[in-house]
């Protein structure tokens, strides 16, 4: 159970993992996500399912390497299985034929938005992509999303590919000139979700946003993912982890997500000592 | 002179003490508090036993064990023997032994106690110490019946779930349990702490169940996967028993409650006992250490946050309770074992918000004072605010250990399954049977939060009712 089948790397400090994981396979639905720990001694992590193959009994991870676990993860080879994966966890997306669905992903995002495109797109929506990253090398899954939309639009902060500029431009620029949008879909970085749904609001557009907690069990026993929302505290595990953007409090996010900065360091440094840890290199520009 | 007169008095044997690590060097570590009795204080203890003809302690026992055959047992120094009479009741000894309040069950029975005279029998250290012995020595498995062909799915490794499957599968009926997390045990691996039973108990009592045949599979989340339905109709289960616990924390609603630094009773826990953050950073998930912690809430999780914040390093630590010591709902011993390690008490407080700084952590609670009113519902006097009577804690670590609700995943995947108002699951108190054919449940997510020996024992009146069901004689 849950060897790695395949394993690439696609961007800088970016891996991608076809796992063998046939129940998860079988269950998920698009929006929700898996708990992982890599090996004994390891963290339990959130990850959201990138793609899956139930006939094959096969999902697909997309993981940047940040902290201990992701770090150790890139550093795994085809043939090895991760400790534990539990999943899927969370409530699917709701799917339906709203019209024009705008999915905005950034970053790392794009991962767990693609099922979703996916899934918005087979639903019969008129889909529009809008895709986001720092600079060209860290684009991911451009050619996957170009097939689950109707139109797909590409921005780099520093313009080496695409449009020059933010997500938050393009998606203005969009809602500028364009007839009825139905719904907004954005998954990256919490700043990035924050400052969508600044645009999203005005144009009193819907937005459904996910996120990325710190989660310990992730079947709602724990209540580390806490988050507020409409001024109520939810869990993000079993009461998302999509929530409407527009009732969300990014900032207490932003800060909950700070909790263990320093100890995470500590865990890094000390992976990075490891004789696994030194193998590695560490290649790449993370976080 | 009469016959009676003639025999020799025997003298009196006092309870024997069980041998305990020092409060002070405890403290500071996550070994064992209790170290178990040896065999010459187990044969003296044992020996205190009248062997009473109606024995009172057995109807004190939620699983209703053998007690006067084992402790017999232990007198003819048949360890070994004693451990298997126990587990023709009680799958998890070594379990029962260390966590159940035998004062206020079999012990509470003793005619030596009843009757005014002294101390009861220490049933609860003898068990202890037979399972002990037994799974030291190897002992080996009993003979086991033919396969009935029947099987059984099981919702949850905890101690509900593990005590059915060990009585189903000693019955030839085949069990596969199914378990969220990644270790077994439930509330035994991710809520008690070490130095209150130690892992590699569970993980001993679990592998003596695999051994006997009990299929289990981790990090299999029922509801998710699979419903109860699937298992029932798809996966052709003859019975399927819900034992998913308490496991949805209660917070108080007050400012502040999501500042870093303020955890869940089970968030703090799982991250000690689970994830082994007290080994941080050899296991690789932190916890804060704090140095000044304020655990809210009297029972027996508050008082094992409590103790497990000191062993993790804290300066000062306070538990913060609305009512007096006489009120604690926690077991005497946890508190007297929090005071001796020197666990402070805020009695007669109550907090009011969770004060924080700018970086979003906490930094104290503002709490009121409160006295003791007319008694409520539950018999308890209920404490008031004093007026105008509020005070600040400094703190930088805040757990909230005012218990559980239901957690509503299974319920709420399973067709035709009645919940209460609360969320847990109705079920007959007796049968554990449910509103919904062949299925049973038992422990925390029929009752709300109680103890780990009621869920066994709940687990076992499920497993007799599956048997009479089946056809299969008790």
């Amino acid at each position: 159970m849950f060897e790695i089948l395949e394993k690439h790397h696609i961007g800088p400090g970016v891996n991608r993992a076809v796992i063998s994981a046939p129940e998860i396979a079988r269950a998920h639905r698009p929006g929700q996500f898996i708990i992982l720990r890599a090996h004994a001694d390891g963290e339990r992590i959130p990850l959201t399912v990138a793609d899956k193959d139930p006939e094959k009994g096969t999902i697909t991870l997309i993981w940047q390497e940040v902290g201990a676990t992701t770090y150790y993860m890139g550093t795994m080879s085809v043939g090895e299985r991760l400790a534990d994966l539990c999943g899927p966890l969370g409530k699917p997306t709701h799917v339906e034929k709203f019209g024009t669905v705008v999915c905005v992903g950034g970053g790392i995002g794009v991962a767990p938005l693609y099922p979703i495109t996916k899934a918005m797109h087979d639903a019969g929506n008129h889909v529009i992509t809008i895709l986001g990253a720092r600079t060209e090398g860290l684009l991911i899954m451009t050619d996957d999303m170009k097939k689950v939309s109707t139109e797909l639009l590409i921005s780099t902060d520093d313009g080496s590919f695409g449009i020059h500029g933010f997500v938050t431009q393009v998606l203005q620029d969009l809602i500028d000139k364009r007839e009825k949008l139905h719904l907004c879909v954005a998954i990256g970085p919490v700043p990035m979700m924050k400052a969508v749904v600044n645009v999203t609001r005005k144009a009193n557009l819907p937005t459904v946003v996910s996120l990325n907690p710190i989660m310990v069990d992730g079947t709602g026993m724990c209540g580390a993912c806490r988050v507020e929302v409409a001024g109520k505290t939810m869990f993000g595990c079993v009461d998302g982890p999509e929530f409407d953007g527009f009732e969300v409090d990014f900032d207490l996010l932003t800060k909950r997500l700070a909790m263990y900065k320093g100890p995470e360091l500590i865990s890094l440094n000390k992976f990075k000592e490891s004789p696994r840890g030194c193998e590695c290199g560490f290649p790449g520009g993370a976080a | 002179m009469t016959e009676k007169e003639a025999q020799p008095k025997r003298p009196k044997i006092p309870r024997q003490k069980m041998p305990e690590q020092d409060p002070i060097r405890r403290a500071r570590n996550f070994y064992e508090v209790a170290l178990g009795y040896d065999n010459d204080l187990a044969l003296l203890e044992a020996s205190r036993c009248l062997h009473c003809k109606k024995p009172f302690c057995m109807t004190g026992c939620p699983v209703e064990v053998d007690i006067p055959d084992f402790v017999e047992m232990v007198k003819a120094g048949d360890y070994v023997g004693a451990a298997w009479k126990i587990k023709e009741k009680n799958a998890l000894p070594r379990i029962a032994g260390r966590v159940c309040p035998q004062e206020s069950q079999c012990e509470s029975k003793c005619v030596l106690y009843k009757k005014g005279k002294g101390e009861a029998c220490a049933i609860g250290r003898l068990e202890r110490f037979v399972a002990d012995y037994a799974a030291m020595h190897g002992c080996e498995l009993p003979p086991m019946p033919e396969p009935s062909g029947l099987k059984v799915g099981v919702v949850g490794s905890g101690p509900a779930g593990l005590t059915l499957a060990g009585a189903l599968i000693k019955r030839g009926i085949a069990v596969t349990v199914f378990e969220a997390l990644h270790e077994l045990g439930g509330v035994l691996v991710y809520g008690i702490p070490e130095f209150r039973l130690p892992k590699a108990i569970v993980r001993s009592e679990v592998d003596e169940l695999r051994r006997l045949g009990v299929e289990f599979k981790t990090n299999w989340v029922v509801g998710r996967i699979e419903t109860v339905d699937d298992l029932l109709h798809k996966k052709k289960y003859d019975g399927v028993f819900i034992g998913t616990g308490a496991g949805a924390p209660l917070f108080l609603r007050i400012p502040g409650e999501n500042l870093n630094g303020v955890y869940s009773a089970n968030e703090f826990l799982t991250r000690s006992n689970l994830m082994k953050a007290y080994l941080f950073p050899e296991a690789d998930t932190p916890v804060a250490k704090g140095r000044r912690v304020a655990v809210f809430g009297g029972g027996n999780v508050a008082m094992d946050a409590a103790r497990t914040s000191l062993r993790l390093g804290a300066e000062e630590v306070s538990i913060v309770y609305r009512r007096t010591m006489d009120e604690l709902p926690a077991r005497a011993e946890e508190v007297h074992h929090a005071v001796e390690e020197g666990v402070k008490f805020q009695l007669l407080c109550s907090p009011l918000e969770i004060v924080g700084n700018e970086a979003g952590w906490a930094v104290g609670v503002n709490c009121q004072k409160m006295q003791l009113g007319e008694p409520d519902a539950s018999g308890r006097r209920r404490p008031v605010p004093i007026p105008g009577d509020t005070f600040h804690l400094e703190c930088d670590t805040v757990i909230v250990a005012i218990g559980n609700a239901a957690n509503p995943l299974v319920p709420s995947t399973t067709n035709g399954l009645e919940v209460n108002k609360w969320g847990n699951i109705v079920a007959d108190l007796d049968t554990g049977k449910t509103s919904k054919d062949r299925v049973w449940a038992g422990g925390d997510i029929v009752t709300g939060a109680a103890t780990v020996i009621l869920a066994m024992g709940a687990g076992r009146k499920a497993a007799l009712s599956m048997l009479k069901e089946f056809g299969i004689g008790c």
